[in-house]
């Protein structure tokens, strides 16, 4: 029996390390890890509340405006102050637009390079001019003997299934997603400011009111947008996708999908947001259960906590302590989030799956479409792995931008009628709580505020990594990011490739998930304020 | 400019022939220049510079204690993009964000960069100095900054956090995080190094000093934190877009109200643009598409050292600021309460008081005479 290690793991974001045992060919074993301490929620105690929303978006710079709405939103629930029409309207356009940005970096700079053999695009005989000139670029770059971020990579690997045209395409295709998410995350800094780092939607709603110029230049931005996603980025996934069929059962894990919902409809129903909150396990796909926050806990079994009984984040304990790494007891800081006991994987494909079984019908159309062109109508199931997570995010990207428009013209109709309204006074009371559930691009995101005094008495939040990385609990029961890897088949351990489509497809986020790190260790903790 | 300083055809073939157009290329070089605030006939000269670096400079990209919004700003950038600067202007030998090597091959490229040396160390993140609390590849971050600044010719520090360790360096700071300067003093190495404070930071400000590197063939000046005085010189305030509202006593009192659709000043929302010194209103964001104040957020003084515990209390009216158009009324300092460094705040905002009434004092501080 082999052990693997990789660190760093690198086309993530934050610092992850992966321990994996092969015997057979097959990974039998694996372990998730990662390495910082930053502390937000201990930082923020005290601190007038209203700070907290700016503070929390730099626990993730590359999904800011999620913490950000969820920390917003958790002080809409306590301060009363739930937001206007177009105040509700806006907050969902900055949203989109980071998902349509988060995505497109991801499947091209981050997840694309396990699936698109750089150096093999060298030998494409392409006829198209721009598809010259993209190899002509690449040959010169290759000469210049200075590889930059391509150089020492598993290039070659037999696991790279493209010809080489499709490599060279995936190149061209690479250079251009650059510019796109530049472009997607424009749109959220002309409502937000800036981007990363949006500016403008604190408690109550959004500072601004947006002028004629402003939803002109949106509606325009979210066209070009909305036509390269459907030119180029779904079509790559479908040019793709035959070649990695094969690859369609890897990576499955649990296939138990949690979803506290994202993008809120007038309505704040959470069941009625555009992807709905709720949750589906394994055992009985494709039922749709109620996800409510009461039922998660956090068992610290192989945590370096002291053991005790599986908690609650609302009456959660911290007791770090320290007992080295031994991956048959204690061998992380991460605590293991459970839904009903059960360990749940988020993300885009979570999403999806929810909003699938929940009948929403443009997911429901989408995927379905999809099935249908892949040649496996009628069988969702056959999406629950790497490539399903892929088709995932590539779908709800689309779907996200296809929305993104119409809600450009609802906050036109509202101004129309004068409902101009964004944002919803408060005052802050002496004591309060609140919960913001919400999604960040790769997954469930929940924020609890308690406010005593008018200051952050206790702060605490539940991110999307968390549940995808977390350990094994008191039961045994490995993570989703664990338990996927699983199975899988690792032709060459001295080039584990296999291995990092697996852990790539979740997107991890550490800088999202370690929140603390113990001294004498380089394992996460997320961290809770006791 | 002379016969020889022209830009050889061949080069510029060669940029067509990476997918450049030539007309793009000059345009760029021309940008470039105006954000060095010289004149565009500077441009030519850049272009000149650029073909002689015909060895890309290497670029060795740390993240510490971070949350990679750096990066995430950088990739951002417009003329030149991030495909230009990665793949045509400089070599970004190691950044575990985009890097293509994982594991024991990313390991390798970071070992054998450290034994070539020559590289543009860019910094991002702060060093926390509580054992274990920052690890890579088991060595403390601290460590790994020593390891690889020493062989480096230049050390950037992009963003708040690598400047003096940002937002998870503020109280209680849990991790005691420290940023670039103090942990290249405490291993005891001497490095040029720009500060790029900011968070995160304006990518075209990093691309701006790379530039003016590759041009000059040194540092930008700098002022006495050791920022780049074009791009910190003056304050938020002396450039804003709404000054003219402050000046006449206009003022937004509710977000999103009639008030902030005219465009008036955020200062009673807690704007703290008046003692942050940055060029936020001039470079802007995101390809210019806005900026905080722009898009109706007050400033929080992300751009100032400390500025989670400085400006704590973000939608808080700033202490001491005198009102034009008000008879001089002076605002809210007994609304800030106990505000971290208040005897600080109320200085800068004197200055920049002082300054303001002047118009843009600040200019002869500029580095380009």
């Amino acid at each position: 029996m082999a052990r693997i290690t990789i660190d760093p793991m690198t086309r993530i974001e934050g610092h992850l390390r992966i321990d994996v045992e092969i015997e057979g060919g097959k990974v039998k074993d694996a372990w998730t890890t990662g390495t910082l301490f930053r502390g937000f929620e201990l930082i923020l105690q005290g601190r007038d509340p209203r700070d907290a929303w700016h503070i929390t978006q730099r626990i993730c710079g590359v999904c800011p405006t999620s913490h950000g709405h969820a920390s917003s939103m958790s002080m809409d629930d306590a301060f009363k102050a739930r937001p206007p029409e177009n105040g509700r309207i806006i907050r969902n356009i900055i949203e989109g637009a980071q998902f349509v940005h988060s995505h497109i970096l991801w499947f091209y700079h981050l997840n694309a390079l396990d699936y698109v053999d750089v150096v093999s695009a060298l030998k494409a005989q392409p006829k198209e001019a721009s598809l010259k000139r993209v190899q002509a670029k690449l040959k010169s770059f290759v000469e210049s003997g200075q590889l930059g971020p391509f150089a020492n990579a598993y290039w070659g690997h037999s696991a790279y299934k493209l010809p080489p045209d499709v490599n060279l395409l995936a190149v061209a295709h690479y250079l251009e997603a650059l510019e796109m998410q530049a472009k997607a995350a424009q749109v959220s800094a002309l409502f937000g400011g800036r981007m990363p780092m949006t500016m403008t939607s604190p408690p109550g709603g959004v500072t601004h009111v947006p002028s004629v110029d402003d939803l002109k230049n949106y509606l325009f931005r979210v066209k070009e947008l909305q036509n390269w996603i459907d030119n180029i980025f779904v079509t790559d996934l479908l040019a793709i996708a035959p070649y990695y069929l094969g690859a369609a059962g890897v990576g499955k894990g649990y296939a138990n999908f949690l979803s506290w919902g994202v993008f809120e409809d007038s309505s704040f129903d959470p069941k009625k947001r555009l992807l709905p909150r709720g949750a589906i396990f394994a055992s009985d796909f494709p039922k749709v259960h109620d996800a409510r926050p009461e039922d998660v806990t956090e068992d610290t079994t192989h945590g370096w906590y002291k053991d005790g009984k599986p908690l609650n984040p609302a009456v959660g304990e911290t007791a770090p302590e320290y007992t080295g790494y031994d991956s048959s007891k204690k061998y992380t800081w991460s605590k293991a989030p459970r839904l009903q006991g059960k360990p749940m994987e988020v993300g885009a494909l979570a999403r999806m799956v929810v909003a699938y079984a929940s009948g929403q019908p443009t997911a429901k159309k989408l995927i379905d479409d999809t099935l249908a062109k892949i040649g496996h109508p009628g069988h969702p199931e056959v999406l629950f792995g790497i490539i399903g997570r892929i088709a995932g995010r590539v779908l709800e990207c689309k779907m996200v931008a296809d929305s993104m428009y119409q809600w450009g013209i609802d906050v036109i109709e509202n101004i129309k009628k004068g409902n101009t309204a964004v944002y919803t006074e408060y005052t802050i009371p002496d004591k309060a709580q609140g919960i913001g559930l919400w999604e960040a691009p790769r997954g469930a995101l929940g924020h609890w505020i308690d406010v005593s005094g008018k200051k952050i008495k206790n702060y605490q939040c539940v991110v999307p990594t968390t549940w995808n990385v977390c350990p094994r609990d008191s039961n045994n029961v490995r993570g989703p990011i664990e338990e996927a890897l699983v199975g899988t088949a690792v032709e060459n351990a001295e080039k584990p490739l296999e291995i990092l489509r697996v852990v790539h497809s979740f997107d991890p986020c550490l800088a999202c998930t370690v929140h603390v790190i113990h001294p004498e260790s380089n394992r996460i903790m997320d961290f809770k304020v006791a | 400019m002379s016969k020889k300083e022209e830009v050889s055809k061949g080069f510029l073939d060669a940029l067509e022939l990476r997918g450049i157009k030539r007309r793009d290329f000059l345009k760029y070089c021309g940008a470039t220049a105006a954000l060095l605030g010289l004149s565009e006939l500077y441009g030519p000269k850049i272009a000149v510079a650029l073909e002689k670096a015909s060895k890309r400079t290497p670029v060795v990209w740390l993240n510490f204690a971070s949350d990679s919004g750096c990066t995430e700003s950088f990739i951002k950038a417009t003329y030149p993009s991030p495909a230009e600067v990665i793949l045509d202007i400089l070599s970004v030998d190691y950044n575990e964000t985009i890097m293509a090597a994982a594991g024991k091959q990313a390991e390798e490229i970071l070992s054998n960069s450290a034994k070539a040396g020559g590289y543009v160390l860019i910094v991002e993140g702060g060093i926390p100095t509580k054992k274990g609390h920052g690890m890579i590849g088991n060595k403390e971050m601290l460590d790994v900054l020593k390891e690889m600044a020493a062989p480096s010719i230049a050390v950037i520090a992009i963003g708040s956090c690598a400047t003096d360790g940002g937002v998870p360096a503020a109280k209680p700071n849990p991790s005691q995080i420290i940023g670039t300067g103090e942990a290249l003093k405490r291993v005891g190495i001497t490095k040029p190094l720009i500060n790029m404070d900011l968070c995160p930071v304006n990518p075209q400000y990093l691309v701006g000093v790379v530039v003016n590197f590759l041009l000059l063939g040194k540092i930008p000046d700098l002022d006495s934190q050791g920022r780049p005085v074009m791009f910190y010189g003056q304050t938020i305030h002396d450039n804003c877009e709404r000054r003219a509202h402050f000046d006449a006593g206009r003022f937004v009192t509710k977000f999103g109200g009639q008030e902030e659709s005219l465009g008036y000043c955020l200062y009673k929302m807690g704007c703290k643009g008046p003692m942050t010194y940055s060029a936020c209103p001039k470079i802007q964001y995101n390809d210019r598409t806005s900026w905080c104040i722009k898009a109706g957020g007050p400033c929080i003084g992300c751009a100032e050292r400390g500025w989670t515990d400085k400006f704590a209390g973000f939608y808080e009216p700033l202490p001491g600021v005198k009102i034009p158009g008000l008879g001089g009324v002076e605002a809210g300092a007994d609304k800030i309460g106990a505000v971290a460094a208040v005897a600080t705040a109320v200085g800068i905002a004197v200055h920049a008081v002082a300054t303001a009434g002047s118009g843009r004092t600040d200019e002869k501080k500029g580095g380009k005479k």
